[in-house]
């Protein structure tokens, strides 16, 4: 078979236009780009794609129908396996997932899973019908009496409410923020993920009967003990990695300084962009330097670009190679004019009259490996030098947010903030269990997902068992 | 949901609500916070909670009407419901084992006092109150500070009511008289809290601020409240809102409260009314 090299373009806002508005960049397929695309993978017979996914989505079966035009059919296999595929296929890291063990990729361009996959969530979401079924229970709304609580509407817990609830539980997600979706609707900016599509896949999990309660923060509100007495038979504890990190270095409490997650809240959960139509504003300089090397970062600088603003630096301390961002974003900040000044590490923020004025760095060269596996960064002696700016917004990570586990007693946390759990997920009491960042620390969206699936697969082990 | 079961108004632009939030008025406690959101493009906002009931299902909010969200909140009527309500949040404060208290408050931060004032007195503790206002029309809660004090100060910058002069006038003189101060709580502008502090560090007299930073989600993600305290980065939202006025940087706290004033003018001067329109 003669397979097109590339991957069949998706269209994208015109860069002078996008840096204007916070509308989504990348525009879609439409039908045919969908069908040319889908005609490129091999339906491999070993399925190498699958095996790449944290979720298992079937992805060669869902390709086929697609080419075959029987959308119906590639919704159900799709839904069998993911809940939220229009968020997937817009924000999974797939060039390090199912994409980079793609046969065709071998020589070529691999297929553009997550293209596919998005075109896919997008034809779900305009239909009526409903194509959700149980892998675990076939009869459809079954009531098993069982009932379970969710801690954390975000990616880990939708999805362990939904495959719950797919189950026949009847589940509770209970959400501190008054939106749910978690870091989907406050991390994540509209252009890279529209809170549209996030609000129609939490409807849709909502819609299988999942019971959704906003501005309930567990551990203030409610304590998990107080779940259990409301006759909750099992608690999951999806409830991210909320705790920003900081540098650590003088001038960081300047007026001026933000973490990415106040920057990111004020813009995408308060809309800050649509200010004063929408109330919270968000205050930004002319020169905004935004630290890290991550989505966080990215969407970061991009938000800032998209502010009015002249100059936006992204101070990163290793090489464009080693950040952990996802290739799109890197290239999209690229071209939105976003200015890489890699190999460089903040070393303190200079103010005057209590604003931000400057940020002194230092350079670094790369060093042995670290941990992590990718070369230590090591300060160059003399280095420093000065570069003025009017804001700096740190993204170097985010920890668990300590709220919940400082207010519930036998839960266990390791030293950095994780909620500790066994191989089962379930943590040191029983029949709590988590899952997501709260027990990693920031990954990805899809790793969450899937550990929100695993739990709701103990969860019903342990509901049955007790 | 959170709908507004009763209104009164304590003196000009400054209410009282009693806001319907079962679930709050279970957990509260004297110090904790709430956060709230009037609308779908409001900002939210963090509001001390000034009373609660446990049986009646309510908690008492009261503010004045300084900025576009109080004012707005201070226009709905009873049995008109808030969008969003989110708490008890932040550390509660320890109110026991106090015998004689002086409570400060200056400015908007009288509405904040108040609470407590109320919860050490029910505690049995002496309180003496001393208020600070621009002006007469300003001075606000008197009566009801009044019945819950030993004795209250009023102060005016003009004195056109009490004591013309600062709150810290009329607190160096009570320092100075009387030696059995356990506990002094200074709530309202950061000039007033800081020259607080200076005067009881020099006389060792405990010292408690609650502290109005600038916050998001109120649960210790944002960071934007941060605050230092005795050399540590705190949150106001986790750690506070009250700390101890001995170590709080005051001068970093007032840049952090500055940096948004020119957009919180700017919306003060729209008309908050204009906004109902989509609901």
């Amino acid at each position: 078979m003669n397979k097109k090299p590339e991957k069949t373009p998706m269209r994208e806002q015109d860069i002078t236009e996008r840096i204007k508005n916070f509308s989504e960049v990348p525009l879609g397929y439409s039908e045919q780009e969908a069908h040319r695309e889908a005609e490129r993978c091999l339906q491999c017979s070993h399925k190498p794609c699958e095996s790449g996914c944290p979720v298992e989505v079937p992805i060669p079966d869902f390709i086929a129908a697609l080419r075959d035009g029987n959308y119906e059919k590639a919704a159900r296999a799709m839904l069998k396996k993911n809940y939220l595929p229009a968020i997937c296929g817009r924000v999974c890291p797939q060039a390090e997932q199912c994409e980079a063990r793609c046969v065709l990729g071998k020589q070529h361009e691999p297929v553009a899973i997550g293209r596919l996959e998005r075109f896919l969530g997008d034809w779900i979401m305009e239909q009526e019908e409903d194509f959700r079924e149980s892998p675990l229970n076939p009869e459809k709304n079954k009531d098993t009496a069982f009932r379970a609580a969710v801690v954390g509407s975000g990616p880990a817990g939708l999805t362990c409410a939904a495959e719950l609830a797919a189950f026949g539980c009847r589940v509770t997600i209970f959400e501190a923020f008054h939106e749910a979706g978690g870091v989907l609707k406050y991390g994540i900016p509209e252009f890279r993920l529209p809170g549209e599509v996030v609000s129609r896949e939490v409807e849709a999990i909502a819609g299988q009967g999942v019971e959704i309660k906003t501005n309930c923060i567990i551990g203030k509100t409610l304590t998990i003990d107080e779940l259990f007495d409301q006759d909750f038979d099992t608690v999951f504890i999806g409830s991210g990695a909320g705790l920003p990190r900081f540098l650590n270095i003088p001038g960081e409490n300047l007026a001026g300084v933000y973490t990415a997650n106040e920057f990111l809240t004020r813009i995408n959960l308060m809309k800050a962009f649509k200010f004063p139509e929408y109330k919270t504003p968000v205050r930004l300089g002319n020169r905004v330097a935004v630290v890290g090397g991550g989505n966080v970062a990215m969407d970061a600088a991009r938000s800032a670009k998209r502010l009015d603003t002249e100059k936006v630096y992204l101070i990163y301390r290793r090489t464009e190679e080693y950040m952990p961002a996802r290739r799109e974003e890197i290239e999209h900040a690229r071209e939105e004019g976003i200015e890489f000044m890699v190999l460089n590490s903040p070393r303190r923020i200079i103010g005057k009259e209590g604003q931000v004025r400057a940020v002194e760095c230092i350079e670094m060269e790369l060093g042995e490996e670290d941990d992590s596996g990718r070369p230590r960064p090591v300060p160059k002696p003399g280095s420093e030098w000065t570069l003025e700016i009017d804001n700096v917004i740190v993204a170097i990570g985010q920890t668990p947010n300590p709220l919940l586990a400082q207010n519930t007693p036998d839960l266990k946390t390791e030293e950095w903030g994780g909620i500790k759990v066994d191989d089962r997920l379930e943590t040191t009491r029983s029949g709590v269990f988590a899952g997501g960042d709260a027990v990693t620390g920031t990954a990805t969206v899809i790793q969450a997902m899937g550990a929100g699936k695993k739990a709701a697969q103990s969860m019903i082990e342990y509901m049955k068992n007790s | 949901m959170n709908e507004i079961k009763r209104k009164k108004s304590l003196a000009p632009g400054v209410t009282l609500l009693e806001i319907e939030a079962p679930l709050i008025a279970d957990k509260a406690r004297p110090g904790n916070f709430l956060i709230l959101r009037v609308n779908e493009k409001g900002e939210r906002i963090p509001l001390t909670i000034a009373d609660y009931d446990r049986q009646a299902g309510t908690i008492t909010i009261i503010f004045q009407e300084v900025g576009y969200t109080t004012k707005l909140l201070g226009s709905l009527n009873e049995g008109e419901s808030l969008m969003d309500v989110a708490g008890p949040l932040g550390s509660h404060l320890e109110i026991k084992g106090y015998e004689k208290v002086v409570c400060v408050g200056g400015g908007s931060g009288v509405a904040l006092l108040y609470p407590e004032v109320k919860a050490f007195s029910r505690q049995d503790s002496e309180v003496i109150t001393i208020t600070g206002a621009r002006t007469r029309n300003l001075v606000i809660l008197e009566e009801e500070l009044r019945e819950l004090s030993e004795r209250l100060y009023v102060c005016t910058d003009d004195g056109t009511l009490g004591h013309e002069g600062f709150v810290t006038d009329v607190l160096q003189d009570i320092l100075n008289e009387e030696q059995d101060i356990d506990l002094v709580v200074a709530i309202g502008p950061v000039v007033m809290m800081q020259a607080v502090a200076e005067m009881t560090e020099k006389k060792r007299i405990k010292t408690i601020v609650s502290l109005n930073s600038l916050m998001v989600d109120g649960t210790g993600m944002c960071g934007g409240c941060r605050v230092t305290v005795d050399g540590e980065v705190k949150f106001t939202c986790i750690d506070g809102p009250s700390f101890d006025a001995h170590k709080v940087d005051f001068d970093e706290l007032s840049n952090r409260l500055s940096y948004y004033r020119d957009y919180e003018e700017m919306l003060a001067d729209e008309d908050y009314k204009a906004g109902d329109s989509d609901e």
